[in-house]
């Protein structure tokens, strides 16, 4: 029994290519626009942009890269950058081997998986600024864990990494790891399910450890849902934006400035657009040196439907 | 079968309950849970206590007595600025800017999705794929040239400038979600309520949206969270008078002036919490399926 795919309507008078699916196309009408002006003509403008030498206003008086010049020589941008950095590459790497030990503990067939699969999660459903201001709190000097573990008696116990420029992206760190790692953990625990039983039986035949099991087998075969969780980690890093302003406003001092927030105070608070487009335009390559290789893993090997 | 029972015991050998891995297993999980749940807990205790006992006591130790009066402060005295009527300001904004963003974009992203996956038509994946490529694109980029545009059509600063706002930036993980749901409908029900005569809107409200609704209510969940939650867009396109309530929240516990009153502030990051987590402990499931649909294939 074959279904035969619909042969064409063979009318004497075809309509004009452009009428044929109307309603489809004027329902894409939203979908076009959004794609066309505010995605590509927007990011488009903002690029072109970083170009003029805008300040309270768009001008178009072209200065060619005297903004990016101006951006890489500027204290506040190479801090955040740094900044970002250091936030970036822990939070890299503990979201990644957090999420995949706890959706492993997850996986071994324990009690009350759904309790700790909700605990482990609750947080990501918060938002970025209660997250900051609940760990703001707990990580307040004058009344939070540091005076409570004094007040234990270990008097000398210091732990106060908001307050101090070397440790505060850490104190951040801590924060966006406990918003982060739920969405990881779930992300890989998925994964994880979608390995065969029968895997898992071969190497108890073959005699190998649970433990070098996930390393030797489980993990490798795992590299798209890695690949997956990487480049989700990476662009929420880039767009760390509302946490620092909600646990630090980027204190103390300029220590915890975060490129994001440099585009979004020079835009709007410092009325230097052009140094803002140019900023911008560069979280924009960064962005774009990730997916790159990502999109070629995913999509360049081999085509997929 | 009786006799089967007869045997002898079957199935796997019995797993003692408390091995030494076991306790592993359970004492990480339970350690990890704390780090979860502390913050929660502290924010609810201080929540609860008195300004006193929060500076004579300590964080984590539950409240000698129970008072309620941060709550009511929070919510209906707290001052940002001049304005000293509360977070309820801020809710009523965000309801009145998620309830519009919430079906305009879900209505726009499953269209979408349907005309997608059933009526291609030439440049339609081109324009998907473009819509997908921008959700990757960081928000700083887009934000002046929206501002222009919200300018040209007078909808700077109001709430049905952040409605647009939310349904452009919800439009990517929408429509790749209802794509996606659409496209695993099998084809020959489409193809027969085409023989039947139906047309594009008809079989869109009498085919595919009775059998979309569990993806409709993940596109819900995505969408309030995500509303809800939003800091960057309110922060931008609002003025003081439409702050949401993240941004209200955020002016009422960093701000400098006056004597910071701690318990007054955890009432109110829990109130702003409120609605995503309950929006999260009542969708159980569907809430992952949310997520996972949204992170594992974009």
């Amino acid at each position: 029994m074959t279904v035969a795919s619909d042969p064409p309507l063979r009318t004497p008078k075809r309509p004009s290519r452009l009428f044929k699916n109307l309603m489809a196309k004027l329902a894409s009408i939203p979908m076009i626009l959004t794609a066309l002006v505010v995605f590509v003509g927007g990011t488009m403008w903002t690029v072109v942009y970083s170009f003029t030498g805008s300040r309270m206003l768009p001008k178009t008086n072209w200065v060619g890269f005297d903004q990016y010049e101006r951006l890489w020589s500027s204290d506040r941008w190479i801090i955040s950058i740094k900044n970002l950095g250091i936030y970036g590459g822990c939070s890299m790497i503990f979201t990644l081997v957090l999420g995949f030990c706890l959706a492993a503990c997850l996986d071994r067939k324990i009690r009350f998986e759904t309790a700790f699969r909700t605990i482990f999660l609750y947080p990501f459903a918060l938002s970025f600024v209660v997250t900051g201001l609940a760990w703001q709190w707990i990580l307040n000097p004058e009344f939070g864990l540091q005076s409570v573990v004094r007040g234990w008696g270990w008097e000398s116990f210091t732990f106060n990494p908001l307050n101090d420029p070397e440790t505060v992206m850490f104190g951040l760190l801590i924060a966006g790891l406990w918003q982060g790692t739920g969405l990881i953990m779930c992300i890989m625990l998925a994964g994880l399910r979608g390995i065969d039983d029968d895997i898992w039986n071969a190497a108890k035949v073959d005699g190998i450890g649970t433990i070098k099991t996930y390393v030797v087998v489980i993990i490798p075969m795992m590299r798209p849902v890695f690949i997956t969780s990487l480049v989700l980690i990476a662009s929420g890093i880039i767009k760390l934006y509302d946490l620092v302003v909600a646990q630090t406003g980027g204190g103390p001092g300029l220590s915890s400035e975060v490129p994001a927030k440099y585009v979004i105070e020079l835009m709007f608070r410092a009325q230097n657009l052009g140094q803002g487009f140019a900023a911008s335009t560069m979280m924009l390559c960064s962005v774009v040196i990730i997916l790159i290789p990502w999109a070629y893993l995913e999509f360049g090997g081999r085509k997929r439907g | 079968m009786a006799d089967m029972t007869l045997t002898g015991p079957s199935g796997p050998k019995p797993k003692k309950a408390f091995s030494r891995a076991n306790i592993f297993l359970y004492g990480t999980l339970i350690m990890v849970s704390m780090y979860y749940l502390l913050p929660l807990y502290v924010m609810i205790v201080t929540s609860l206590k008195g300004m006193p006992e929060i500076r004579m006591g300590n964080v984590f130790g539950p409240p000698m007595e129970v008072t309620f009066e941060p709550w009511v402060k929070a919510w209906s005295e707290a001052c940002t600025g001049i304005n000293c009527d509360g977070l309820s300001r801020g809710f009523g904004n965000s309801v009145r800017i998620l309830i519009p963003s919430l079906l305009l974009s879900i209505s726009i992203a499953s269209i979408n999705g349907y005309a997608l996956s059933n009526w291609k038509f030439k440049g339609s994946e081109v324009f998907f794929t473009i819509l997908i490529i921008g959700a990757f694109i960081p928000y700083q980029t887009m934000l002046y040239p929206i501002v222009i545009l919200l300018r040209e059509i007078g909808l700077m600063g109001s709430i049905g400038g952040l409605v647009l706002v939310h349904t452009i930036f919800g439009m990517p993980i929408l429509t790749l979600l209802f794509r996606n749901y659409f496209a695993s409908i099998p084809e020959e029900l489409f193809k027969a309520a085409r023989v039947d005569g139906a047309g594009f809107w008809q079989i869109y409200f009498q085919i595919m949206l009775p059998m979309a609704l569990p993806i409709f209510v993940v596109a819900i969940i995505l969408q309030v969270t995500g509303i809800w939650n939003d800091f960057l867009f309110g922060v931008i396109y609002t003025k003081p008078a439409t702050y949401p309530m993240t941004v209200q929240l955020n002016n009422i516990v960093n701000s400098v002036q006056g004597v910071k009153e701690y318990n007054v502030n955890m009432a109110a990051t829990l109130l702003t919490g409120l609605v995503p987590l309950i929006i999260y402990f009542a969708s159980g499931k569907l809430f992952v399926r949310g997520i996972a649909a949204g992170a594992v294939k974009g």
